[in-house]
């Protein structure tokens, strides 16, 4: 398991290392200098070069890079070039939304799905199986933002259950966040929650199909009770698979979520940072996304690992 | 194949619920963008303020936007830019996906196999929307950088399934015949094993086309697809979210075209691998 774990830590390290040389380079070809950005059209060349100079701009591009991820490693994410304020702080404050949106909407994805998908795999062929496996090719196929949007028309602008748009912030307490994040996080999890629900039933549906399940049915259990007993823990490879997949599409996800109830999470910035060619921030959130999605995957392999003995030998 | 064989596909693909459903809606998609370029009901650049937002009506049976656009004739000129779209980015996807995959499979445990796959892993970790962002930042919003994002994410999906798929039959006897006969990995792997992965790419094809339609939707609908005056599905539902509370038809039209779009493409995909593997017509996901 050790040298299993180690193997799997350089991969990641690896990717880390790679998806950080993609992004810095892909970023800075970005046109426009945003010292004259900030300081507008009028400004002294002086000025110009002092700034550039203060921000690092005059240094070459690979010395750049190094600077940038040396900071990355120390938790020092730059100085945004628009706010004039570290851009970890800014990230800090965002995810403060972002993810527990990203939290919420996985939870939501895991408690609908699981039973769902039970459910119908238990019950396989009869109406309820195909009643629910037709709802969930809806669930694949609706663009959540406009699911979001007619959740708003529906629960906001007419029942006024929930907030239509914005974040009241932690201080106004827990009702309040739940008020504004219920409907993002349902608006998420549904696609996903359809996805899942349909892998969980069909990797029980694989599983109750296999040799030590007719044993266990032979030996007098009920097809139920093979189920629950035997199948389902076998069913929970692919599914965490999936659900590994998910929290990073939740993640990313949240993006056009965010913008739909003006959510002031890391989608938000991101689109405040493009426009105002705030290299910095765009670089470093996406370089988080990115780390958000390899670590994932990397525990999700782990945790395999944990499940299924025979994984590590490979 | 032979008739008798030929016959019983078309039987079985008529006798296909997924499939005969899946592929009317695509149809009827298909047929409103080409449609669009011979006749739309009005002019998708012509501004009508008189009749802005206005319900569906005998004259604009969806109504009209805010513009006094005709909704119909916005989401039947936007489903080209959805096909579009999405069509480009899956010929991305595969032509350079399938190669890599073939290449990867011909030397499965070599060095070559593990950093083609690593590199695929690596693309994996950034979603399309997150390439979008990338290549918005650097050069601007646009369709194309839309296409490049879409494509960008399509080829590792395109290179697994062609591996694995590729790898099963490599130690099949006629490869091994291929190979006594004297042919070369290169020539094996176009001549013998594309041939007999197509199947499995017509099917992941169909379902990348509708995750296309679903991403394009998104990018564009927060400002990263295609730019105005160019109708997007994404742009109407992004412009109708100011007018919901009083003009809801706005947003409902365009979202249910996205929504059947993608629903008749994954029918269709479960269709066709239900018909070319009937092993795997026991309900899979």
């Amino acid at each position: 398991m050790l040298r299993y774990t180690l193997t799997r830590f350089l991969s990641l390290c690896l990717s880390l290392a790679v998806a950080s040389v993609v992004i810095f380079f892909a970023i800075e070809v970005l046109p426009g200098d945003p010292a004259s950005i900030m300081l507008g059209v009028n400004a002294q060349p002086d000025t110009l070069a002092a700034l550039r100079t203060e921000l690092g701009l005059d240094q070459p591009m690979v010395a750049r890079y190094f600077a940038w991820v040396t900071g990355l490693l120390q938790g020092d994410f730059g100085i945004s070039y628009t706010y004039r304020t570290p851009v970890a702080q800014m990230i800090a404050d965002r995810l403060a939304v972002s993810l527990p949106l990203a939290l919420f909407s996985l939870a939501l994805t895991v408690v609908i799905a699981f039973p769902v998908g039970i459910w119908a795999a238990s019950r396989r062929g009869s109406v309820s199986d195909v009643s629910i496996m037709g709802l969930t090719q809806l669930g694949v196929a609706i663009p959540n933002f406009w699911f979001a949007m007619l959740m708003v028309l529906v629960f906001a602008i007419n029942l006024q259950w929930f907030s239509a748009g914005g974040f009241a912030g932690w201080d106004a307490g827990l009702l309040a966040v739940l008020k504004s994040l219920t409907l993002p996080a349902i608006a998420l999890a549904l696609p996903q929650a359809s996805i899942l629900a349909r892998v969980m039933r069909s990797a029980l549906l694989d599983t109750l199909s296999e040799d030590f399940i007719r044993t266990a049915r032979a030996k007098g259990l009920t097809r139920r009770q093979a189920l629950w007993r035997h199948a389902l823990r076998n069913a929970l490879i692919p599914v965490l698979t999936i659900i590994g997949m998910q929290f990073s599409f939740l993640l990313a996800g949240g993006i056009i979520i965010e913008n739909v109830f003006y959510l002031p999470g890391l989608g938000r910035l991101i689109f405040q940072a493009i426009s105002a060619r705030d290299l910095v921030v765009v670089e470093s959130v996406v370089m988080l996304l990115v780390f958000a999605v390899i670590l994932v995957n990397f525990l999700v392999e782990l945790a395999y690992a944990a499940v299924d003995p025979r994984l590590r030998a490979r | 194949m032979s008739l008798a064989e030929e016959t019983s596909t078309t039987a079985m693909a008529l006798k296909n619920r997924n499939l005969l459903l899946g592929g009317a809606l695509t149809a009827v998609f298909l047929g409103a963008a080409l449609l669009s370029f011979l006749w739309v009901p009005y002019d998708v650049t012509q501004l009508d303020i008189a009749n802005k937002i206005k319900g569906p009506s005998a004259a604009h049976w969806l109504g009209t936007d805010h513009y006094g656009r005709d909704i119909l004739a916005m989401i039947m000129v936007g489903a080209r830019t959805s096909i579009a779209v999405a069509v480009v980015a899956v010929g991305i996807g595969m032509l350079a996906g399938v190669p890599l995959g073939l290449w990867a499979a011909a030397r499965r445990g070599s060095l070559l196999d593990e950093v083609i796959m690593r590199g695929n892993d690596l693309v994996f970790a950034f979603p399309s929307l997150v390439i979008a962002v990338m290549i918005t930042a650097a050069f601007g919003p646009s369709a194309t950088n839309a296409i490049i994002a879409i494509g960008i994410f399509n080829i590792p999906v395109f290179a697994r399934i062609t591996r694995s798929g590729a790898l099963t039959l490599w130690s099949r006897d006629f490869i091994l015949a291929a190979r006594v006969a004297g042919k070369g990995s290169a020539r094996i792997s176009f001549e013998h094993i594309l041939p007999n992965v197509l199947n499995l790419l017509i099917v992941q094809g169909t379902i990348q086309f509708s995750l296309g339609i679903l991403a394009e939707a998104g990018l564009s609908y927060v400002g990263l697809g295609a730019q105005p005056p160019i109708p997007s599905w994404g742009r109407m539902l992004a412009d109708s979210q100011t007018f919901i509370s009083f003009a809801p038809h706005m947003a409902l039209f365009p979202g249910l075209a996205i929504l059947l779009t993608v629903l008749g493409l994954n029918l269709m995909g479960d269709g066709l691998r239900d018909l070319f593997d009937p092993k795997l017509r026991r309900g899979r996901t």
